[in-house]
């Protein structure tokens, strides 16, 4: 319930918070919104000797647009996000997602950029960049880089981030007008998906199918040849492995993953 | 105009609302300053052998004050099994575990440390040399591994066995339905966990605070356990943020609280985090049910079968003897030729069970109702014309079950129709049909339950249920009630008040309610099963009434009239000679000179039984499996109503538990007796999102068993909600050839028993 | 230790307080405010609910260093000179609490849900207040309490309550 002890700084720049995870590396943790990370070190699942607030760092929070890409923010909130009209208008899933993490309060704290970086295999966010083919800039000692989602996502909480790096940015191609769909399957409210999907422009991604979040290209690749939506999700399972809990099987998880899969390939959100 | 029977806002809620409760984490007392912080050390195995604890870690940790270990304990007593006569009397637990321990969570340690955040930082510092044994888990333990070496069996108790069944019964029964049906083990969850703040004085008296659901019986447990006299312990019961039946008594923790605090020569204070809460509270419910129902095929049931195993958990506790409660009620509310039934409790090594709303009693309804519903769907009739044709017929004079409950007053049919009059019954049966027909995705479930529920028991060792209550006027114009019951939420504040305003004629926010103080208070019987209003709210009416006529005499001599001559004006509060209004004196100042109170027992003939019918209404997906609760209508007729404000949210509060059961809640172990519902992200309490608007139906026939014609509520909302819910899903995919799933309906159980039902078709 | 400096119901604070300690805490133990409840370990319940900077936030999982320069309002910061609030009002008009625990937040996240969404339908006043878990009340008249102070708002009311006649 409480915390271990840690040492706190407030970074005055997103410079400065560079220069303390050089300093700290692996003992460190950035904090933006701290409703991935505090819940962690709340149960004491994570332990980190100091955390670094970036929450303060205004140039890191905000919504714009460069030519093809709509350009967000790592410490924008989930809030934000979702009322935001830009995003609304040029990425509706992903807004839609923002949406839809956690309830009211937590939205007005959790960040893209805490969400991303925590890579919960089974969480709003990570699922929606996939699908909608974003990246994330990480700005690092050498100078920033832009990932891939398909490549940030790498395994169970695990992401391409080096513990020098920064999440700065995320990037996702602006499809205004373009139909969406958006599955979250869950027992209660608040609770995380037992199964997500996510579908926009060809593109599905699951969520809690695999220890990160899942492109379903068997999917795609019916969809491409010209199959209908009903005859593409039987096939949203293959090369998938979801994990076994309270909730669900196996068995059942490929089954919610091909109905979910329909259903937002219908354009439907539930 | 009467008060009684009227809407009154609570008196209690302006503090609520702005300050918040006083629970027992935010008293704030002097004789508390330099309190010292009590943290537990607790078993990470189910079920092993406690070799030696190593404190000498800790001991070195920021601001711990000392580690105490079931050695340091030794010279107290264990605490003995409920009902010891029953219960196989081996089987005790020690408040904090010496040998072995027998559950997750069990209390192994204790860590006192001057600030709260230290505690946490140091109890990971204790180690202990566990030996692990293998877990004893499910109905049907074997006995191959023991948790009472002494006892030789992990069976509990017996009420009846096999040789008590009749194999004949069901003779004659032209249909015979047989199911296995699981009531789950739930957890209480209160929003405020446990908590204690203990001090003892230089007069070597302990002053505990503790929320509780009854100070007399917590301050009497205390005493017993840390082995002292019963006027050594003064109970004080601060706000109670919700208790559920969980909070009766004393819990070890609160036992070593106060220990420490005796120990330490300082005050000890106590509060658990909802992961303790969640696998060390006691848990609910956690019953099997071996049901069979025979009958005619025109829809007569003649013969009902209850055969029941209680876990009682690794302690047996007040669960182990509740099914005594569920065997009572065996029959319910129907006129069964031919019952029986027995139960066996088994010791497992997961967390004790205790009472959970209802205790007992809703577990019986819950069987019954499923085993109607499987009859109805064997012989093909609609589950309310089943129900209509067995429910008991109306009745004034008390009737007579044949497991020994005497039911005061009932009108079953009635609530019955009004309920799913109530529903729409016709026109849902329309709608669910028509949906059939098209095969449409979602599919609509009704469910109906109709129970009767036992309330206001009393202790059960042969004294008539009662309650005490003093009533006072002042001298000022205010009033105070003293009340042997324990309110955390009913609102007896403002309806204890209600009561006295309308005998005394003083304003109720000129009544102040005291209770939950021993030394205020001394007798009392606590707030539970439902008793409180009809035994502690017609003690204040029968206190009140006993102060009128005392003050009857005052004013008589004050007047230098007869008595009898005197009429009590209730609209001034004052007396006056008939006929003469001038020739007057006000109540309170019939209190000026002398003190004017009168303490009294209520008593009743015996427990008396509200009764109802509860109508779900789900939409199921038949492609995920997932229920959405649509509709919840009841009847639950709990005789004259005082306030129905108070009583409304006595239902829908019981309605929210009840459905949550169905459908949501399950205390969740794994093979190794490792607990995996651990926090309220795991443990599914219902959120606003889950459960609709209720519509409540009222119907009110009265007891004759106290003034006030009232019988308790508090349970019966989640008695007659649970089966409904449960039968509703069941309903809504019956069609497809579901005939029975367990609870919680979960999306996962349905798609299951589709998948069951209609093998090899992908929904 | 670290110094913090914030808001806290219109008065300024200025404390030095362990990173650690979360804002809840802050709350309870160094400023004596004791309304907002801690009922859970998994920023589950909401019981802890109060407003930051004008926006519902767990407090339980805020650290009270990260609430150094903001503005936070409590429960107790809400009625003034003893006029309950609207949405405190209408709680008590339609007894939209029992045993009082997760009042504080419930009335927080509310007061927070309508300051985004005056007019909200019942749906979005449970999905508004889903991180908010009330074990008494079955949410029914939680509903209707949000509901009325929505209306009230409109209507401009002068949020005194009322004594119901009989």
């Amino acid at each position: 319930m409480i915390p271990a002890q840690f040492d706190y700084v407030a970074a005055e720049s997103t410079a400065h918070a560079l220069g303390l995870l050089a300093e700290h590396g692996d003992d460190a943790k950035l904090l933006a919104g701290g409703h991935s990370l505090l819940p962690m070190m709340k149960l004491r699942l994570a332990q980190p000797e100091i955390l670094i607030d970036i929450g303060g760092l205004t140039e890191l929070a905000g919504v714009s647009l460069t030519g093809a890409e709509l350009v967000v923010g790592a410490t924008t909130r989930h809030a934000d996000l979702a009322a935001s009209e830009l995003v609304r208008a040029e990425a509706p899933l992903l807004a839609y997602a923002a949406s839809q993490v956690g309830d009211p309060q937590i939205r007005h704290r959790g960040t893209i950029g805490g969400s991303l970086s925590h890579a919960d295999p089974a969480a709003d966010l990570p699922m929606a960049l996939v699908a909608l083919g974003g990246s994330v800039e990480l700005q690092g000692p050498g100078g920033s880089r832009t990932v891939s989602a398909d490549d940030f996502f790498q395994g169970f909480f695990e992401t391409a981030m080096q513990p020098d790096e920064l999440l700065t940015a995320v990037r996702v191609p602006r499809r205004p007008g373009v139909p969406w769909g958006y599955q979250k399957f869950v027992r209660r409210a608040n609770d995380w998906a037992i199964v997500g999907v996510a579908a926009v422009d060809g593109r599905i991604a699951l969520a809690n199918m695999g220890p990160k979040p899942v492109r379903a290209t068997a999917v795609e690749e019916a969809l491409a040849g010209g199959a209908s939506p009903a005859e593409a999700a039987r096939h949203a399972a293959d090369g998938t492995s979801p994990g076994e809990d309270m909730h669900a099987d196996r068995e059942y998880r490929r089954h919610l993953a091909r109905v979910l899969t329909r259903r937002a390939l219908e354009h439907e959100t539930g | 105009m009467s008060i009684l029977g009227t809407r009154v806002l609570r008196t209690e809620d302006p503090k609520f609302l702005t300050s918040g409760g006083v629970y027992t984490e935010d008293v704030v007392d002097d004789r508390l300053d330099g309190a010292c912080h009590v943290f537990f050390v607790r078993s990470p195995l189910a079920h092993a052998r406690i070799n030696s604890v190593d404190v000498s870690a800790a001991l070195e940790a920021p601001g711990v004050v000392a580690v105490y270990t079931g050695a340091d304990l030794a010279d107290l007593a264990p605490i003995p099994p409920s009902a010891a006569g029953l219960i196989n009397t081996e089987m005790q637990q020690r408040l904090l575990a010496t040998d072995k321990t027998r559950f997750v969570g069990e209390p192994v340690a204790a860590v006192v440390t001057e600030h709260p955040y230290q505690g946490e930082d140091a109890i990971e510092l204790v180690s202990v040399d566990y030996e692990a044994l293998p877990a004893v888990l499910g109905f049907d333990p074997s006995d191959d591994s023991l948790l009472y070496e002494a006892a030789g069996t992990n069976v509990a108790g017996y009420w009846g066995d096999a040789s008590s069944l009749n194999p004949e019964l069901f003779d004659g029964c032209e249909v015979v339905v047989k199911e296995t049906i699981i009531n789950q083990r739930v957890a209480p969850a209160p929003m405020e966990t446990r908590a204690a703040a203990a001090v003892w004085g230089e007069d070597g008296r302990l002053t505990a605070w503790i929320p509780n659901q009854g100070a007399q019986g917590t301050k009497a447990e205390l005493a017993k356990l840390l082995g002292i006299d019963e006027s050594l312990v003064r109970v004080i019961t601060p706000d109670v943020g919700g208790a559920f039946g969980a909070k009766f008594g004393a819990d070890p923790e609160h036992v070593v609280t106060a220990w420490v605090a005796r120990r330490l020569g300082r005050p000890a204070r106590w509060t658990e985090t909802r992961y303790e809460n969640l696998i060390a509270m006691t848990h609910g419910r956690a019953q099997q049910h071996t049901v069979t129902i025979g009958g005619s095929r025109d829809g007569n049931v003649q013969a009902y079968r209850l055969e029941i195993v209680q876990d009682a958990g690794a302690y047996p506790r007040i669960g182990a003897v509740l099914p005594m409660l569920t065997i009572l009620m065996t029959t319910g509310p129907y006129d069964i030729p031919k019952a029986e039934s027995v139960a066996k409790v088994v010791v497992t090594t997961t967390t004790p069970i205790g009472a959970y709303r209802g205790a007992g009693r809703p577990e019986a309804t819950a069987a019954i109702e499923r085993a109607i519903d499987l009859f109805a769907a064997e012989i093909g009739a609609d589950p309310a014309d089943v129900r209509r044709k067995n429910l008991l017929a109306p009745f004034t004079e008390p009737h007579r079950t044949a497991f020994g409950a005497l039911y005061d007053t009932g009108d079953y049919v009635a609530a019955l129709d009004k309920a799913l009059d109530a529903a729409g019954y016709a026109e849902l049966r329309k709608e669910q049909a028509q949906r059939r027909a098209s095969g449409d995705i979602r599919q609509l479930g009704i469910g109906v339950a109709s129970y009767v529920e036992i309330t206001g028991m009393g202790d059960g060792e042969g004294t008539p249920p009662q309650e005490n209550a003093t009533v006072e006027v002042h001298p000022d114009g205010t009033a105070t009630i003293l009340t042997g019951t324990s309110p955390h939420g009913q609102g007896h504040a403002t309806a204890w008040a209600m009561i006295a305003s309308e005998e005394l004629g003083i304003p109720i926010d000129k009544i102040t309610l005291k209770w939950g103080d021993t030394d205020l208070i001394p007798e009392g019987g606590g707030t539970g099963g439902s008793r409180s209003l009809q035994q502690g709210g017609a003690a204040v009416q029968q206190a009140a009434q006993e102060l009128i006529e005392l003050a009857r005499l005052r004013a008589a001599a004050q007047l230098e009239a007869n008595a009898a001559d005197l009429v009590f004006d209730k609209s001034r509060s004052a007396f006056n000679v008939a006929g003469d209004p001038d020739a007057s004196v006000p109540l309170t100042q019939l209190a000026e000179n002398e003190r004017l109170l009168i303490r009294t027992v209520f008593s009743q003939p015996g427990a008396t039984f509200p009764f109802g019918t509860h109508v779900a209404v789900v939409e199921v997906d038949t492609e995920t499996g997932k229920t959405s609760l649509r509709r919840v209508i009841t009847v639950d007729d709990a005789g004259t109503i005082l306030n129905p404000l108070l009583a409304e949210g006595q239902r829908h509060g019981g309605i929210g538990q009840g459905a949550a059961q169905a459908f949501l809640e399950e205390v969740v172990y794994d093979e190794d007796g490792n607990p995996l519902t651990t926090s309220f992200a795991d443990y599914p309490i219902v959120s606003a999102t889950e459960v609709p608007s209720f519509e409540l139906a009222d119907m009110a026939t009265p007891t004759t068993y106290n003034p006030l014609g009232a019988k308790g509520i508090g349970e019966a909302g989640s008695i007659g909600s649970t089966p409904a819910v449960q039968n509703a899903v069941v309903d809504a995919v019956a069609h497809l050839g579901v005939r029975h799933i367990d609870m919680p309906v979960t999306s996962r159980r349905v798609w299951q028993a589709l998948q069951a039902a209609q093998p090899g078709s992908e929904q | 230790m670290t110094q913090i400096e914030l808001t806290v119901n219109g008065e300024k604070r200025s404390d030095e307080v362990e990173p650690r300690l979360l804002l809840v805490h802050y709350l309870r133990e160094v400023l004596g405010l004791r309304a907002a409840n801690v009922g859970c370990d998994t920023t589950s319940c909401g019981a802890c609910t109060v407003l930051l900077d004008g926006k519902s936030v767990k407090s339980c999982t805020v650290l009270a260093v990260q609430a150094s320069g903001h503005e936070v309002t409590t429960a107790e910061g809400l009625s003034a000179d003893g006029e309950l609030h609207p949405v405190q009002a209408a709680f008590r008009q339609n007894h939209g609490l029992q045993c009082g625990f997760c009042t504080p937040g419930m009335v927080m996240a509310a007061v927070g849900l309508l300051s985004e969404n005056p007019h909200p339908t019942e749906t979005q006043v449970r999905e508004g207040l889903e991180g908010n878990l009330c074990r008494c009340t079955g949410y029914h008249n939680i509903i209707r309490a949000v509901l009325a102070a929505a209306d009230a708002e409109q209507t401009s009311t002068t949020g005194t309550d009322a004594e119901v006649a009989a």
